[in-house]
């Protein structure tokens, strides 16, 4: 039951073949076999997803009309506020805080019954490329676990391919969820920015971070993508418009006669041989299905890694403020003669972990007059030419591609110590989240040298998500049937399989 | 190369109001001439005339009709206040004790 797909279990669901409580069942006896090894939850919240699974039973047996996702389980990146349920972004500073209010994008999981089995592991505020940052230890990839799921949102993309959930929430501010889904061989995706309510999303960088979908398969993540879209008052930021149709572009499934980009700067020197080799074949695939293939050229990429590292730090400095020690969260140093600022320092000292602290005192010094102008005001240039060099390269092409990530999943520890090395992780995610355009991974097979997932990227416009879906639902359904299945199917069983 | 000092650091430091270590000041400090560098790159173009982007979409103030609607009640907002009085938050001294 666990390995079904999500459109698969809803199926099951409507049919009565079986129920939401014990398909949720079964994913919480799996949690319990296998999280001892993946480490992709920090809260498994099984009476709750019971609970739940159980009303959304009794509602189908009175014959209520349900939502399609109705009664299927999913994991929640801890980044997204659950009332009543402990959040903690990844980090000590929240250790123990139940928000008093959902989350839009929980509202909406609830809204269409949806089961939501816990909250998952991240870097701690989503700054991270590896799930280490987090304050909690890491979680490993399902793949092998001497190894990182990518992160941040490594462990909603590890619950995923661990067959703990079919689907899961992330979110993705530099590729959060698409370097993730490369790495564990599961499809990600980040919507355009705004598509998505950022209400109750814990804030990293505002003019970045947008939640999105994962699932094993592109029409999973197109039904997930579907109920967490739309316009939200309470996100000044929302895009009030129509959802794309996702779902049925990822049925339509169809390539013919589109123009399919390849971006010059994302590939070559810094990649390695089996992601360029897969990314190829897909290629090769895509041309066969009757796509045209064309390069394209957007030369500003080359800074887009220097421009992030100024944009990020300098927003996360700002937001990350709220977290003083008054009004909820870690207050430590509290011993009634301190003055408010002295156990404000003592608090984010304890709280905060070394990223964390990393990225606020980068952001502080690209802020400090003086080196405002030369560092953030030049990315915020930056940022332009690359938003032009995208709307000049989908005038020759419908979508762009490039290879997810330039590696596959790094050992735990590798690039721990070297945050520069670990920053390169995004190099070929970050220019959409810079654009604010939408952005998909999906496999695309194992590299030889070492035989884990490899992640092929698609870029689209702004609210032409769908785009992503016709094209990833064409080159999955090809590459399916030329490996007989799909590439999870491949991965370890962990605990012993169902 | 760029280079921050360990003074440079903690001055940084105390305006983000984190207490740190020597240790990871130390560290900070070391680490910092490389971050600096890989970031200085957005410096090498010549950006004489581009405009500068900090919001991928055009915003605007979105304004709504000033009437009550459901928030939070006051022990939901106070709920996970580290200390609370009189349905208040009960904080640490802001004023020194001469003032």
């Amino acid at each position: 039951m666990i390995k079904k797909t999500a459109a698969q279990m809803s199926a099951s669901l409507t049919s009565g073949e079986t129920t939401s409580v014990a398909l949720t069942q079964s994913h919480l006896d799996r949690i319990s076999e296998v999280d001892s090894k993946v480490k992709a939850f920090l809260h498994v919240d099984g009476e709750n997803a019971l609970a739940q699974a159980a009303k959304v039973d009794a509602e189908r047996a009175a014959g209520k009309k349900l939502h399609p996702l109705a009664g299927v389980p999913l994991a929640l990146k801890d980044v997204l506020a659950q009332e009543g349920v402990p959040t903690t972004a990844g980090s000590k500073i929240l250790q123990g805080w139940k928000p008093p209010y959902d989350s839009t994008v929980v509202s909406k999981l609830k809204q269409a019954g949806i089961v939501i089995l816990g909250k998952t592991n991240m870097d701690e505020f989503a700054m991270g490329s590896s799930t280490e940052n987090s304050g909690y230890g890491p979680t490993f990839n399902p793949w092998d676990l001497t190894r990182t799921p990518g992160g941040s949102s490594g462990g909603s993309a590890a619950a995923v391919s661990a067959f703990e959930a079919p689907i899961a929430v992330g979110s993705d501010t530099g590729g959060s969820i698409r370097q993730p889904a490369a790495l564990t061989g599961i499809v990600g995706v980040r919507p355009t920015y705004g598509a998505v309510s950022r209400y109750g999303l814990i804030a990293y960088s505002s003019s970045l971070d947008q939640a999105g979908p994962f699932g094993r398969t592109v029409l999973d993540t197109a039904m997930l993508h579907e109920v967490m879209a739309g316009h939200d008052p309470k996100d000044a930021t929302s895009i009030n418009a129509a959802v794309p149709n996702v779902i049925a572009a990822a049925r339509s499934a169809d390539v013919k006669g589109k123009k399919i980009g390849v971006i010059k700067q994302l590939q070559g020197s810094g990649y390695q041989a089996g992601v360029l080799a897969r990314f190829n074949e897909s290629l090769d695939l895509l041309a066969s299905l009757g796509a045209e293939i064309v390069e394209v050229d957007c030369p500003s990429f080359e800074f887009a890694l220097a421009a992030y590292y100024l944009i990020a730090p300098s927003e996360c400095s700002s937001n990350l403020a709220r977290f003083d020690a008054m009004r909820y969260g870690l207050r430590t140093g509290d011993d009634n003669g301190a003055s408010a600022e002295t156990v404000m320092n003592a608090t984010r000292e304890a709280g905060f972990g070394r990223e964390v602290k990393r990225r606020i005192i980068l952001g502080t010094y690209a802020l400090s007059s003086g080196y405002y102008d030369a560092y953030y005001g030049s990315a915020q240039k930056i940022r332009t030419l690359i938003i032009e060099d995208y709307k000049k390269a989908f005038t020759q092409a419908d979508v762009l591609v490039s290879p997810t990530s330039p590696i596959t999943a790094f050992k735990i520890g590798e690039k721990s110590e070297d945050p520069i090395a670990m920053y390169l992780a995004d190099v070929a995610t970050i220019p959409v989240n810079l654009a604010g355009i939408c952005g998909m991974s999906l496999p695309a097979g194992l590299a030889d040298e070492d035989g884990l997932p490899v992640g092929f990227q698609i870029m689209a416009p702004a609210m032409q998500d769908q785009r992503l879906y016709e094209v990833g639902g064409a080159l999955e359904a090809a590459l399916v049937s030329k490996w007989g299945g799909h590439l999870i199917d491949q991965v370890p069983a962990l605990g012993g399989a169902k | 190369m760029s280079s921050l000092s360990r003074d440079d650091v903690a001055k940084l430091a105390s305006l983000a109001r984190i207490e740190m270590t020597e240790e990871e000041l130390v560290n900070l400090a070391s680490q910092f001439g490389s971050i600096l560098d890989a970031v200085a790159r957005v410096q090498e173009l010549n950006l004489e005339g581009v405009k500068a982007t900090s919001h991928p979409q055009p915003i605007e103030n979105i304004f709504r009709e000033d009437v009550v609607l459901p928030s939070l009640t006051p022990e939901q907002a106070l709920s996970g206040a580290p200390a609370q009085e009189d349905q208040r938050f009960r904080v640490p001294q802001i004023l020194g004790e001469a003032e």
